[in-house]
């Protein structure tokens, strides 16, 4: 394309079927932990 | 829904529901502006355009726009509402916050917790409070292999040895429960000497420490009994910490407030000090605090953060390996869309332990009785409360739902939504607009990489 450059293709409607297993870790995001922008956490699916 | 914006001449849209991003020029952003909410362009606002522009870029513009709709990467649909919004979070506990002590060696100012003492007698957690809290998560994570639990405080090297024993406790159950326990330790320093640092080191899967940034920010806030700053204590500290940390996590973390509303000076100097894991966030006071972020200081903190990512970007381009944590964005891997949704998991996955026990949503409940769940020695009773927890998610929050930020933010903090508001779906909308511009700072950091 010439007016556009794709970042990043659809990351987030994949297997609907394979989410939500909830083995990774818990994300707080108050001033007081640190606390991760949830996008940025690790999935733990092996 | 698409979010487009603009961070330091960079055109950006990200299409919410399929997670895509892409990169504009002048022209494609100007045509994409002339899009309505449905994906449709407006022909006669087009016509502007293209007297702009002329013909034959405007129609490449718009036909490129178009393969990218028919592609499922912009104005795409929502396939998540219908199957998540019923949905509640099940319910096991896996992560546990123990407040180890209820007391402090630093007076913060800014510190939501009193002075370390949650607005109660300064307390430790006994060990067998300990213990009874690592058997009640062993029992309630069901079949989750994976339990988080975060020495938290006050201040939990207050109380070492307690946490020493708990490791052991855990690490002994974990084998015959099939768990794997990861700990945490959130700490302010001041008790890290060398057989601490090891063992700590040694146990803690990630360790956070905490420093406001320059001295004199840092000093002004962080302080002892006496007044006096903590700086110069910790920082060499912190140092020799990091070094024997090499490639195992760590944050440096920091808060800032009203007072210091040029915070990407502090991310700069932990850098410079050596650090490379840094966060700083903006405190959470509520009004007439005097140094709590006011709705005034929007426009100003939007821009620092921008400077900041400006100066980050510079800093890798040196060939530094600097990480703002809010800045971090995995646009290809990442959680799930389940867990995007629901976030930190409070009240339901996530519970904080007090030392005498008692179980609440979060740290940030802790002390308020109407929050008060239940005890490690005797269960859950206030079912409804965690029910209430359960329930909430970006779909059932009312701000969030067509928020464009809903898949990175996850619906924000419930203990500032319930702190501000009184009402757990609720949102805090100073988090909300700065959130926002975090996630814009962050895919304009990622463009960068992109661009070269
Ligand atoms: S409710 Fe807020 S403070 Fe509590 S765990 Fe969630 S994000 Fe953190
Ligand atoms: S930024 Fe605010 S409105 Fe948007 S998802 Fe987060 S909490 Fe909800």
């Amino acid at each position: 394309m010439k007016h556009i450059k794709t970042l990043s293709g659809n990351s987030l409607n994949k297997d609907l079927k394979k989410v939500g297993c909830g083995e990774c870790q818990t994300s707080c995001q108050s001033a007081c932990k640190t606390s991760c922008t949830v996008a940025n956490q690790k999935c733990e699916r092996e | 829904m698409i979010h487009q914006f603009r961070v330091h001449n960079t055109n950006i849209v990200l299409d919410v529901n399929s997670g895509a991003v892409h990169i504009l020029d002048d022209i494609a952003s100007e045509v994409l502006s002339c899009f309505d909410e449905n994906g449709r362009p407006i022909e006669k606002e087009l016509g502007i355009i293209r007297q702009k522009y002329g013909e034959v870029p405007v129609t490449e513009a718009l036909s490129e726009l178009e393969t990218l709709k028919s592609e499922g990467l912009l104005f795409s649909s929502d396939p998540f509402e219908d199957i998540f919004s019923a949905e509640t979070t099940p319910a096991v506990v896996k992560a546990l916050c123990l407040h180890m002590a209820h007391d402090c060696n630093l007076r913060c100012k800014y510190c939501f917790a009193g002075e370390g003492n949650y607005h109660s007698e300064k307390s430790k957690m006994p060990f067998e409070v300990a213990k009874k809290a690592i058997d009640f998560v062993i029992e309630s994570s069901g079949n989750r292999r994976n339990i988080e639990i975060d020495f938290f405080g006050g201040e939990p090297l207050l109380n070492l040895k307690v946490i020493k024993d708990t490791v052991l406790y855990a690490r002994e159950k974990e084998k015959s429960h099939n768990k794997r326990f990861r700990f945490t330790i959130t700490t302010n320093g001041l008790l890290l000497d060398d057989e601490t640092m090891e063992y700590i080191n040694n146990t803690m899967d990630n360790i956070v420490l905490s420093l406001d940034g320059r001295r004199e920010i840092n000093d002004a806030m962080r302080i002892r009994r006496d007044g006096s700053g903590c700086y110069e204590a910790i920082v060499p500290k912190f140092q020799k910490m990091v070094s024997i940390r090499k490639d195992k996590d760590y944050y440096i973390r920091g808060t800032f407030t009203g007072n210091n509303l040029d915070f990407s000076e502090d991310v700069l100097h932990m850098a410079e000090l050596g650090f490379e894991q840094l966060s700083i966030e903006p405190v959470v006071l509520p009004d007439g605090s005097g140094i709590e972020i006011k709705r005034e200081h929007l426009e100003i903190i939007c821009s620092e953060y921008e400077k900041l990512a400006l100066k980050l970007l510079k800093l890798r381009k040196q060939g530094k390996r600097v990480n703002f944590f809010h800045f971090m964005l995995d646009l290809e891997g990442g959680p799930c869309v389940a867990k995007r949704l629901r976030g930190c998991g409070s009240g339901t996955e996530y519970l904080a332990v007090t030392p005498q026990g008692d179980l609440y949503p979060c740290h940030q409940f802790a002390g308020i009785e109407e929050f008060k769940l239940g005890n490690v020695f005797t269960g859950i009773d206030k079912q409804d409360v965690v029910e209430s927890f359960r329930g909430l998610n970006v779909y059932t929050k009312k701000s969030c739902r067509d928020c464009w930020a809903k898949f990175y933010c996850s619906g924000g903090c419930a203990a500032n939504a319930w702190h501000f508001q009184k009402d757990l779906s609720g949102n805090y909308e100073i988090g909300c607009e700065l959130e926002k511009k975090r996630v814009e700072c962050a895919l304009w950091l990622k463009a960068q990489e992109l661009l070269g």
